[in-house]
């Protein structure tokens, strides 16, 4: 075989690979929003769900995944930008940046609902808060932070050297120089690596089971007092969220309209995924222009 | 030595000795700078030019496990000093780099990125420094219209001159550059030269070059380094005609290097 016949074997067997993963993504996209988009209505999306009859909403799981996915990010994006910034910029190479290193990378691979299961060891029950979404977030923090962390120091250290170089012979402190040149150069791939980690707290049910509890309050949408127990502010109530209401109405759910909730609630999280990261990345360029100045 | 060529010299560098890791880089430089000349760093590959003159302004410092002994004197202080303050040193010793290196800002950000973190608030102030600086670089009539848009939008040669009005502006006494014209064509090189030329009125420039005719042509001093010594330092005339050592004139002659 010679090696022009090799070269067009290669692009072929590429060439069908991407159509295998292409086929797969717009059959399950097309499976989803084809069950579910009959079900979605406004109805369904602003009425609270029921447990026993039929004609249940998500008004309340929709907020609910949106709260905590904002609550997480708070938590998650400084710790793990800053841990990325550790890594790759103030860590010494030797023994203890390895060691960290690899309990990060352990704490990467660990399975979500082991993480569900030290939440409710640590954010339930040693806390004594109960089901919280302040205790989700905190779980999924721990769930996604080595991302963030791994993300960040990967763009830090991609950031071109004289870039740095050029800012310090400017008499520039180095943190001056993070913060101006470093961080807005690795801007654009920090972002995608949070989108990534919002992506997954957004679908996450099994770490949230035990931490933010199955059951949501009756919530007032007019109460704004974080610290009122009918506010869907508050971040020491309970809260089902998306994900985790559809495992539940499929697992023990009570109502005859289980098929209709599940696929419409599977339709509007894909959607809101969607949504999210187009909005993500859309913010995103509006600030790196900003800063790069390119039109 | 009389209070005259003391007040002459910015840099005086005595016993200099240089290691990275078990290597030994840089061996016993003496080495006088002098207020308002350039200085040209020629030698082979590897002979320790780029390392020299990254001590001037402790850019060496970026690589880890380098240790160094002895006295680099800048303005009566010895920057080797533990309280060396950097930004102050690295405030007074602007540096310029092989590659134009702008940041991916725009054209005004770029040139007032160091004054404005220096302490300059006043957007008067700052628009009378950047027009100054790019003004020295003689690039301010190419960019004036545009100096909001993306400094790597330039030219190479524009970047390069962009990157000399970046370190200008900070209001250095010295500046380093560091083979600046190694990536240019050239008329690019050719307009870094009269810049230099243009420069020294007003400050004291260290450059290292490859090239060598580069070094005859911008320079006042010449010195040749081989092997981490600092082999010859004399008047570029004398290094070009009639140099003592019969290593300098072999290289200068092109028998090795």
């Amino acid at each position: 075989m010679n090696s022009k016949t090799a070269d067009r074997i290669a692009t072929g067997v590429f060439v069908a690979i991407a159509i295998i993963i292409i086929s797969i993504l717009v059959g399950l996209f097309s499976y989803i929003l084809v069950n579910g988009l009959k079900h979605i209505s406004w109805e369904f999306l602003t009425t609270p769900s029921s447990n026993i009859r039929a004609g249940g909403g998500i008004r309340d799981q929709l907020f609910n995944s949106f709260y905590i996915l904002l609550i997480t990010m708070i938590i998650a994006v400084p710790l793990g930008v800053g841990g990325g910034i550790y890594m790759a910029e103030y860590a010494k190479p030797g023994k203890v940046t390895d060691i960290i290193r690899s309990c990060i990378e352990v704490l990467a691979s660990l399975p979500s609902i082991v993480i569900g299961m030290f939440g409710l060891l640590m954010f339930v029950n040693v806390t004594g808060w109960g089901y919280t979404i302040l205790g989700g977030a905190l779980a999924l923090t721990v769930f996604n932070l080595p991302v963030i962390v791994r993300v960040s120091e990967d763009s830090i250290r991609a950031v071109p050297r004289d870039l740095k170089e050029a800012s310090l012979a400017l008499g520039i402190t180095h943190w001056h120089t993070i913060k101006t040149v470093i961080l807005p150069s690795a801007f654009p791939s920090i972002l995608t690596g949070v989108i990534l980690a919002a992506g997954r707290v957004f679908g996450e049910a099994a770490a949230l089971l035990f931490t933010a509890g199955l059951s949501t309050p009756r919530l007032d949408y007019t109460n704004w007092n974080p610290f009122s127990d009918q506010s869907p502010l508050n971040i020491f109530r309970p809260a089902e969220t998306l994900a985790v209401h559809i495992w539940s109405v499929n697992t023990q759910g009570l109502i005859p309209d289980v098929e209709e909730v599940s696929n419409g609630s599977a339709a509007v999280l894909v959607i809101s995924v969607l949504l999210f990261n187009l909005l993500a990345r859309w913010i995103g360029r509006l600030i790196h222009k900003k800063i790069t100045a390119t039109k | 030595m009389s209070i005259n060529t003391l007040t002459r010299q910015v840099y005086d560098i005595n016993d200099l000795n240089l290691w990275y890791g078990e290597h030994h880089a840089l061996k016993n430089i003496n080495f006088p700078i002098n207020k308002k000349e350039v200085t040209a760093i020629i030698g082979p590959s590897g002979c320790g030019k780029s390392t020299f003159i990254k001590t001037l302004n402790l850019m060496i410092n970026m690589v880890p496990n380098v240790k160094m002994t002895g006295e680099i004197n800048f303005n009566g202080q010895n920057i080797l000093d533990e309280k060396m303050d950097l930004v102050e040193l690295r405030k007074n010793v602007g540096m310029v780099f092989q590659k134009g290196n702008p940041f991916p800002q725009s054209i005004y950000d770029n040139v007032a990125y160091g004054p404005r973190i220096h302490g300059i608030k006043k957007k008067t102030h700052l628009d009378e420094v950047v027009i100054k600086s790019l003004m020295d670089v003689a690039l301010w009539d190419e960019v004036k219209d545009r100096l909001n848009t993306p400094a790597l939008g330039l030219s190479g040669g524009q970047q390069q001159r962009l990157c000399i009005a970046r370190a200008l502006a900070t209001k250095p006494g010295v500046l380093l550059m560091d083979e600046p014209t190694s990536a240019l064509d050239p008329i690019s090189t050719l307009k870094i030269e009269e810049l230099i030329l243009e420069l020294k009125e007003k400050y004291t420039i260290v450059i290292v070059t490859h090239n060598m005719q580069q070094a005859s042509r911008v320079s006042d001093k010449t010195a040749f380094f081989l092997m981490g010594e600092l082999i010859e330092l004399d008047t570029t005339s004398t290094i070009f005609s009639n140099p003592h050592d019969s290593r300098t004139e072999g290289y200068i002659t092109g028998r090795f290097g």
